[in-house]
């Protein structure tokens, strides 16, 4: 009998100690909590397997250091006393200031990664998130809502809900969720809207990093709508340029004294498309008639600039199916086909320079472009020319080649004719 | 009566003679002509001369053409010659060098390249080639690695 | 008369150097069976024809070409679109390469089913198969050349098949890409392999391959044989219908480049993702489709391997066709008719599919 009991002590023991062998490993102190949870069943378990992957307990961080209680008692009323600091749920008001125990103090966090910054939380309490939350909204995002609980990875982790390929369907939880969102009067299609943008398809079809999503705009701790003032700085983060050349433009004055925000007013915001010429002179999708009646100084710019990029566009067009024309018929154009590439950049680059909103300026760049597309389509005509050249040399040498030989069956009829 | 008179086999012997030496020179004369060496001498771009010395004052850069790419020759503030692949690896653009930033940099999305080529800043995912170059007189001369 | 005379004088000098009164012997006497099957006759010069525009206009490309991984390229372009009439030159290099192969299957048949392989004429036989070989070999070789993208990618693929040769497949792909990977040094290994390498062996195989067969003579088929044939003169009845036949091929390499003028596609790009499709060389294209449709493992052994393995057997046996065909057993000899029959029914049907798929 006394024998039976030990043995189901030691691999009572054995069971535990095996499920939180990996965990001992990294933290060699005892940690009672990771013990009893690892054995225990479905929610309750749940942190300690969520936990595996998690950057804090990489560091050495264990459920005490955010939990508080006194994991080297075994004694479940002992370790989880709330005397000892034992917190099963931190609510969500708590939550920024839990995190910023650690996260906020800059001489304990150089300690880790001393790259990081430790203004997130004073960041949070800047935006909208934030000021809410201190007024007693809880179902704002804090921390984890975003970051997750347990099982947190660094941002530029793959699996991160704060990865730039995850980032906006980690606001879209709550932003496009039409019933929670009702009441705070902001609209909910932001994330729909999104997804048709030209910066998403950067973003999710060509997988480019770089393309905004939510965070690159709004921020992210801090995170407000950009207000009217400060929307062109932050598309001209990436679009300087634009950016740059449309502060220098009569534009300016005029849009600040009409309080416009700046390139949303032509562009939008969310579902920013890929911007098209239809978009400038005085056609139906034209941005300019909103301000410019038909007749006035913007009116005429608009008409000629939209004229010019058509020329060039139109031109360039001629030139490349000249040139493909030449290529299938089996001509070899490549190397016009690459200066051909020259009047492309320069329609690029017209395009940019809209938004100088300057015919001159514009017309500098357009007449080179148009003179290399004209070379483009010159040389496709030649290689065709040559093309037809060689066709007629063809004819007149088969003819050639057919007579010989016709010559010759006769003189193979000759010879053995006599014979 | 014989089928081929004397006369016939005559002139079929002529137009013979002269069209296999037609034949010949239809022949001989493309291939003369082929062996003509063509005005334009370089055939391939492994180095190009990509400007002179002098044309460039330091902290500056041109573009010039560096077979089917455009390639980008650099002086930098101390007045050493560098050149990179001109097409910006974000989105194939064509950068240009900044005096005031003294750095490489792309007009369509602020991608900025330091001056060995790196990417620093923006969205570029990779740095520009970067090219060799060699002054040989009053030539610049850049070539791929 | 007295210019008579001193053609004579000319002769009499010449031959007493050159031995020409024997090479006069010889054609005056060399003649061609006429028979029903004797269009097949004209295949073997008409190859040898396209053969010899492949030296001209090889050598020629030579002028410009430039064997490197850097300059490649460029120098196709270039003889393309600067040099003049090189638009011509390579057309017809590209194209008489293919019309070759055609013409050297359709002489290698005909002389298989009309059973040329016969004694005394096995060697004959042998020194065909190996041209054979040679000719492909030039045919892969020469493909890399231009260094566009198929050709890059179809020689990647080419040398891995190569590389499944038991036994010595390892060492072969090493030796083919001159490393681990296409590269460069390949080019260059393929460049040496066909200007120099090939075109020496050729020589002498050719050479070997042409006394054979001016030894012997035509070869008349067994059916034929004992019956009593018209014959025409070598020289100058049948050499003049050769004549026309290599005169109507000019002007028909000359439309096909001038109508289809050889493509040169885009530069090879070693890091390039594979191109979707590729397919080798139409006459590579029946063994590429067989070893495509075998399953990755036949029992132990790998489908490629298996496939590789049966196609080197089936080159060895129909090297040693001429050996195990005897002429002795007509039930024998239907019975290599039938292969033969096989053989080109499996080319055609696995070609054609290989094209469709």
């Amino acid at each position: 009998m006394a024998r039976a009991r030990w043995a189901v002590l030691i691999l009572t023991i054995a069971t535990l100690v095996g499920s939180g062998a990996d965990w001992t490993r990294a933290e060699q102190k005892k940690d009672s909590c990771v013990e009893c949870h690892a054995a225990l069943e479905g929610s309750l378990a749940a942190p300690v397997e969520a936990m595996r992957e998690d950057i804090h307990r990489a560091r050495g961080f264990s459920c005490a250091d955010c939990h508080g209680g006194d994991p080297s008692r075994d004694d479940p009323l002992e370790s989880m006393d709330p005397k000892k600091g034992f917190l099963a749920r931190p609510s969500p008001r708590a939550i920024p200031a839990l995190c910023g125990r650690c996260h906020s103090d800059a001489e304990f966090m150089k300690r880790y990664n001393p790259a990081l910054r430790v203004d997130q939380e004073r960041e949070y309490f800047t935006s909208v998130h934030g000021k809410r939350l201190r007024a007693g909204d809880t179902r704002v995002a804090t921390c984890t809502s975003c970051h997750g609980a347990h099982g947190i990875r660094p941002a530029h982790h793959p699996l991160s809900p704060v990865y730039s390929l995850r980032v906006a369907e980690t606001c879209a939880r709550c932003h496009a969720d039409v019933a929670y969102m009702k009441g705070y009067r902001i609209p909910s299609d932001q994330y729909e809207r999104y997804k048709r943008s030209v910066h998403a398809r950067a973003l999710y079809e060509r997988q480019d990093l770089s393309a905004p999503t939510c965070n690159d705009c709004h921020g992210n701790h801090g995170a407000v709508p950009p207000g009217v003032a400060s929307v062109a700085h932050v598309c001209g983060q990436c679009h300087v340029r634009q950016s740059t050349l449309f502060q220098a433009s009569p534009h300016k004055a005029a849009f600040d004294v009409m309080r416009l925000a700046e390139c949303v007013y032509c562009h939008g915001n969310h579902d920013v498309p890929s911007p098209t010429d239809e978009m400038i002179g005085t056609g139906e999708k034209s941005v300019c008639l909103s301000c410019h009646p038909p007749g006035d100084v913007g009116y005429q710019a608009a008409e000629r600039m939209r004229a010019m990029l058509d020329e060039l566009s139109r031109n360039l067009e001629r030139a490349q199916a000249i040139l493909d024309r030449a290529e299938r018929a089996g001509m070899e154009v490549s190397r016009a086909k690459f200066e051909l590439n020259e009047a492309r950049d320069a329609l690029t680059h017209a395009r940019v320079l809209i938004h100088a909103f300057s015919v001159k300026e514009l017309e500098n760049v357009i007449r080179p472009g148009l003179e290399v597309a004209q070379r483009g389509y010159h040389a496709g005509e030649r290689a065709l020319a040559e093309l037809n050249y060689r066709r007629k040399g063809l004819a007149v040498s088969l003819l050639f080649i057919l007579f010989l030989a016709f010559l010759l069956y006769l003189k193979v009829r000759e010879i053995e004719g006599t014979r | 009566m014989p089928l081929w008179s004397e006369q016939r086999r005559r002139l079929l012997n002529l137009l013979l003679g002269t069209s296999v030496g037609a034949t010949l020179v239809a022949i001989f004369y493309p291939i003369l002509k082929f062996m003509i060496p063509p005005e334009v001498i370089e055939a391939t771009q492994t180095s190009v001369v990509a400007g002179r010395v002098n044309e460039l004052p330091p902290n500056s850069g041109k573009i010039f053409k560096f077979g089917n790419k455009p390639g980008l020759l650099v002086r930098t503030p101390t007045g050493e010659y560098k050149a990179f692949s001109a097409v910006c690896t974000h989105l194939d653009c064509i950068v240009q060098y900044r005096p005031d930033m003294q750095l490489i940099w792309c007009a369509c999305h602020n991608g900025q390249y330091s001056l060995s080529g790196k990417n620093i800043a923006g969205p570029p995912p990779r740095p520009l080639e970067e090219y060799v170059v060699n002054i040989r007189g009053e030539e610049i001369v850049v070539s791929k690695a | 008369m007295r210019v008579e005379l001193r053609v004579e004088a000319w002769r009499a000098w010449l031959d007493e150097r050159l031995g020409t009164e024997a090479v006069r012997e010889f054609l005056r006497r060399k003649e061609v069976p006429i028979h029903r099957h004797t269009i097949w006759y004209y295949f073997g010069g008409m190859t040898l024809f396209l053969f010899v525009v492949q030296v001209v206009t090889g050598a020629l490309l030579l002028l410009y070409y430039r064997p490197s991984a850097e300059a490649a390229f460029e120098s196709v372009q270039f003889i393309m679109t600067e040099v003049e009439f090189g638009w011509l030159v390579r057309s017809i290099h590209s194209w008489s390469a293919n019309l070759m192969i055609a013409t050297l299957f359709v002489h290698m048949f005909s002389a298989y089913f009309m059973k040329a392989y016969r004694p005394p004429r096995e060697l004959t036989w042998v020194s065909g198969a190996l041209l054979l070989l040679l000719v492909l070999a030039f045919g892969f070789s020469g493909y890399l050349l231009p260094w566009n993208k198929l050709a890059f990618f179809a020689t990647k693929v080419g040398t891995d098949i190569a590389g499944d040769v038991p036994l010595i497949g390892r060492f072969l792909l090493r030796f083919l890409r001159g490393g681990e990977e296409v590269t460069g040094a390949t080019l260059t290994r393929f460049f040496g392999f066909h200007v120099a390498i090939l075109p020496g062996m050729m020589t002498i195989v050719l050479a070997l391959h042409l006394i054979l067969v001016q030894k012997h003579g035509m070869s008349v088929p067994p059916s034929l044989e004992g019956t009593s044939l018209k014959r025409m003169p070598f020289f100058p009845n049948f050499l003049l219908r050769d004549l026309i036949g290599w005169i109507l091929a000019i002007g028909a390499l000359a439309a096909l480049a001038a109508l289809f003028p050889w493509g040169l596609g885009e530069k090879a790009d070693p890091f390039a993702p594979a191109p979707a499709g590729i397919k080798p060389e139409w006459y590579f294209l029946f063994m590429f489709q067989t070893l495509r449709l075998l399953p990755a493992k036949v029992g132990i052994v790998e489908g490629e391997v298996l496939g590789v393995t049966i196609f080197l057997l089936g080159g060895i046996f129909w090297m040693l066709v001429p050996f195990l065909d005897k002429p002795t057993s007509r039930r024998r000899s239907r019975l290599f008719t039938g292969v033969g029959v096989f053989f080109v029914l499996y080319i055609a049907v696995m070609t054609v599919w290989g094209y469709l798929t």
